[in-house]
């Protein structure tokens, strides 16, 4: 594998060696000395040009477990500001023998074009509105480790599908490992149904639903997403609290899903909007799991693009 | 200068012939159209196999000039109209400045006559700096050389602007061009609105961006009876409500550019911005729909919408890049797909080419009649070849067609004694 771009052109056999690998490196995570010197003079940028937190520092710690050096760019105070094209920049930066780069953008298909344009690995860390290939690979993760297969699972997903690259990757996602996806939210921010042909990989593996209760009914995941509010160019929320009442999970959901359901999210959350405070208390939330996953899935895509595990 | 121009398939859809003739041409002008003229000649061409028309008129044409001359310049795109047969350009307003004052009008005509290969009529805009408020004045547009009235790159969102312009453009016959899109719809769109948009988490454009604003512009022709010109249709859900004012007799033309016939948006997988233009290739019942209208005369006029851009506006992120391709060079070839399919003649073809184009903007329609100046274009609807960049002679490079092999070629242009090979 050259590039890490999206989930919609990995096999369920790329899919399976990501999770396999990152299995068997998260040991690492325990040791009291956790770095392995196995990427050592090997230089990962990290082109950020949306804000991140999780995202950003998992891959840096991805990095440092392993022994890359890590140079990070702001889009604050570089020459973006001077009206540096993103081509120009990143050709300006390759030549100081960077070796891999992740990166996030606000624009749909930027990963793709510097993938075109250089020949350096790259890694998608968020695109637009487009996929988070890692984010759904560190949810296939956890929700492997925690019901022990991926295969014939009911996985929900609620929230503002439309502008969540997440959403759209985990949707292919769980399809591709053999999962039936069922999505709700409010229904102009759902896929209409010429856009529903894409996302349904195979018949009956997708559904759109306007019922919030139809879609978490007997899950076995259901993942809250929070509303993309930075995305939309005109409000698209009339009010948060009726968002609360109509789409947010709240306690009384919780007799709908299947007994030990897994509670996802990507975050940040949005306590008291998608997911009610009290369901922090949720035996079987794993919110927490899925961020240390991430640290664990990025160095299996740092070490398999560079050097081919 | 006598020139023969022998056993070419003659196709002058003006005069509605359509013969194995020859055409003889003295002084630069039409002498004669007649199977196996002999008579001594300067020069002989055989036309064997080729069509023999009179250059094709192109009513949707950027030329880019004043303003955006790293594109495509006066110039370099009448010579990229003469290598692909088209032999009238006109030439829409949003240059910079827009042509929306008599004096840009008259610099594009001066600068035309001294540089430009083929006669150039400008399109002036609708209202003042296409802002969609103020009329311009149609008036001195018109003494000025204007053809036609257009906002293109913009729908006159408005709808008493546009009621107002389509009334008061009765005063000077001219022709208004509606750029059909409601911006509140495709806002912020990038391709199709469907299966691809999904695919790419690109904001998609729905049909009824294009057909809301078809509809309205319809009904505002109907009540005013001003003359209205519909550009570049792309989508199925148009056809009812164009069979429907053909009924009503609504004073209308439809056109649409060979790129909706014959592309779909998976053009743009990969996030290949060369395909990326407005408004975007849609689906495969699209393009069939698109015939279909075509076939039916909903559709009379085929124009390239000929939309040059540099590397600048096109290599970069696909949200950041300029929509539009160019055209003017596969008007002919990529339209002459129609006559192999079946769908329609080669005389019907040349009509929405030449004769109905020709109409719209109200010039008279290019013809083989005798006396006329010859403007003539040899075209072999059969030869295939690899449209490369060194073929094309516009400016600019920006065509999903680099790279595909297409079929028909422009061979030979004659513009009065002289003539041009390819």
């Amino acid at each position: 594998m050259k590039h890490l771009l999206d989930i919609e052109s990995l096999s369920k056999e790329d899919i399976e060696h990501y999770l396999n690998l990152a299995d068997n490196l998260k040991e690492i995570l325990y040791r009291p000395i956790p770095k392995v010197p196995t990427l050592r003079g090997k230089l990962v940028l990290l082109l950020f040009y949306e804000p991140s937190t999780r995202t950003k520092f998992s891959f840096e710690r991805a990095c440092k477990i392993l022994s890359a050096e890590v140079m990070s760019f702001q889009t604050k105070g570089s020459s973006l500001e001077k009206g540096e094209t993103l081509l120009d920049t990143v050709k300006n930066l390759k030549t100081l023998g960077v070796n891999l780069i992740v990166i996030r953008h606000n624009l749909s298909g930027t990963p793709h074009f510097l993938a075109r344009n250089l020949s350096v690995p790259v890694v998608n860390a968020g695109d637009g509105t487009h996929e988070h290939p890692t984010q759904a690979l560190l949810d296939l993760l956890t929700v492997r480790q925690k019901l022990g297969t991926l295969y014939d699972l009911k996985v929900a997903i609620i929230g503002d599908i439309k502008h969540s690259r997440v959403a759209h990757s985990d949707i292919l996602a769980f399809q591709k490992m053999g999962s039936t996806v069922y999505v709700s939210g409010p229904a102009h921010l759902l896929p209409t149904p010429a856009e529903e042909e894409f996302f349904c990989l195979k018949p009956k593996a997708f559904k759109v639903c306007y019922n919030l209760a139809t879609a978490i009914e007997s899950a076995d995941v259901v993942i809250a997403l929070r509303v993309q509010k930075e995305r939309h160019e005109t409000p698209l929320i009339p009010g948060y609290n009726e968002y609360h009442l109509t789409f947010g999970l709240a306690p009384k959901h919780l007799d709908l899903i299947k007994e030990g359901a897994l509670l996802m999210h990507p975050g940040p959350i949005n306590w008291g909007v998608e997911l009610h405070p009290e369901l922090e208390k949720y035996p079987f939330q794993v919110i927490l799991d899925q961020v240390e996953n991430g640290v664990a899935v990025r160095m299996a895509v740092l070490l398999t693009l560079l050097t081919g595990a | 200068m006598r020139l023969l121009i022998k056993n070419g398939r003659v196709l002058d859809p003006t005069l509605g012939l359509d013969l194995i003739a020859d055409v003889y041409i003295v002084d630069g002008k039409i002498e004669g159209v007649e199977e196996n003229i002999s008579v001594s000649a300067d020069r002989i061409l055989d036309a064997h196999g080729l069509w023999v028309l009179p250059g094709l008129v192109d009513i949707h044409v950027h030329l880019r000039e004043p303003g955006e001359e790293w594109k495509e310049d006066i110039e370099s795109g009448t010579r990229a109209a003469l290598h692909g047969g088209v032999l009238r350009v006109a030439c829409m307003p949003n240059t910079k400045p827009p042509v929306d004052t008599p004096e840009v009008c008259s610099a594009i005509i001066a600068k035309a006559k001294e540089k430009g290969y083929v006669p150039v009529y400008p399109i002036a805009c609708i209202t003042k700096g296409q802002a969609g408020k103020e009329l311009t004045e149609f008036g001195r547009l018109k003494l000025a050389g204007a053809v036609a009235l257009s906002d293109d790159g913009k729908w006159v969102q408005d709808s008493e602007v546009m009621r107002k312009a389509l009334l008061y453009a009765k005063s000077f016959d001219l022709p208004i061009i509606s750029h059909p899109e409601d911006q509140a719809l495709s806002f912020g769109g990038q391709v199709n609105l469907g299966k691809l948009s999904a695919k790419l988490g690109l904001k998609g454009v729905p049909f009824t961006a294009e057909t809301v604003a078809v509809v309205r512009d319809l009904l505002l022709a109907k009540e005013t009876k001003g003359k209205l010109h519909l550009a570049h249709l792309s989508v199925k859900e148009n056809l009812p409500f164009l069979r429907w004012a053909k009924e009503e007799g609504v004073n209308f033309t439809a056109e649409t550019c060979p790129h909706y016939f014959h592309l779909t948006e998976w053009e743009c997988d990969g996030y290949n911005t060369l395909a990326k233009v407005n408004p975007p290739l849609r689906t495969e019942d699209d393009v069939l729909a698109i015939k279909q209208a075509i076939k039916e005369g909903l559709i009379e006029v085929i124009a390239s919408d000929h939309a040059p851009h540099s590397p600048l506006e096109k290599d970069v992120e696909f949200e950041l890049a300029s929509p539009g391709m160019i055209g003017l060079e596969f008007l002919l070839p990529l339209s002459s797909s129609l006559v192999r399919e079946g769908l329609i003649s080669p005389l019907k073809l040349l009509e929405l080419l030449i004769t109905n184009p020709a109409k719209v903007i109200g010039i008279e329609p290019p013809s083989l009649r005798k006396g006329e100046k010859a403007k003539i274009v040899l075209f072999d609807p059969e030869e295939e070849y690899l449209v490369t960049e060194d073929f094309i002679q516009s400016k600019s490079k920006n065509t999903p067609f680099l790279g595909k092999t297409i079929k028909g070629r422009v061979k030979k242009v004659i513009l009065e004694d002289k003539v041009y090979e390819f």
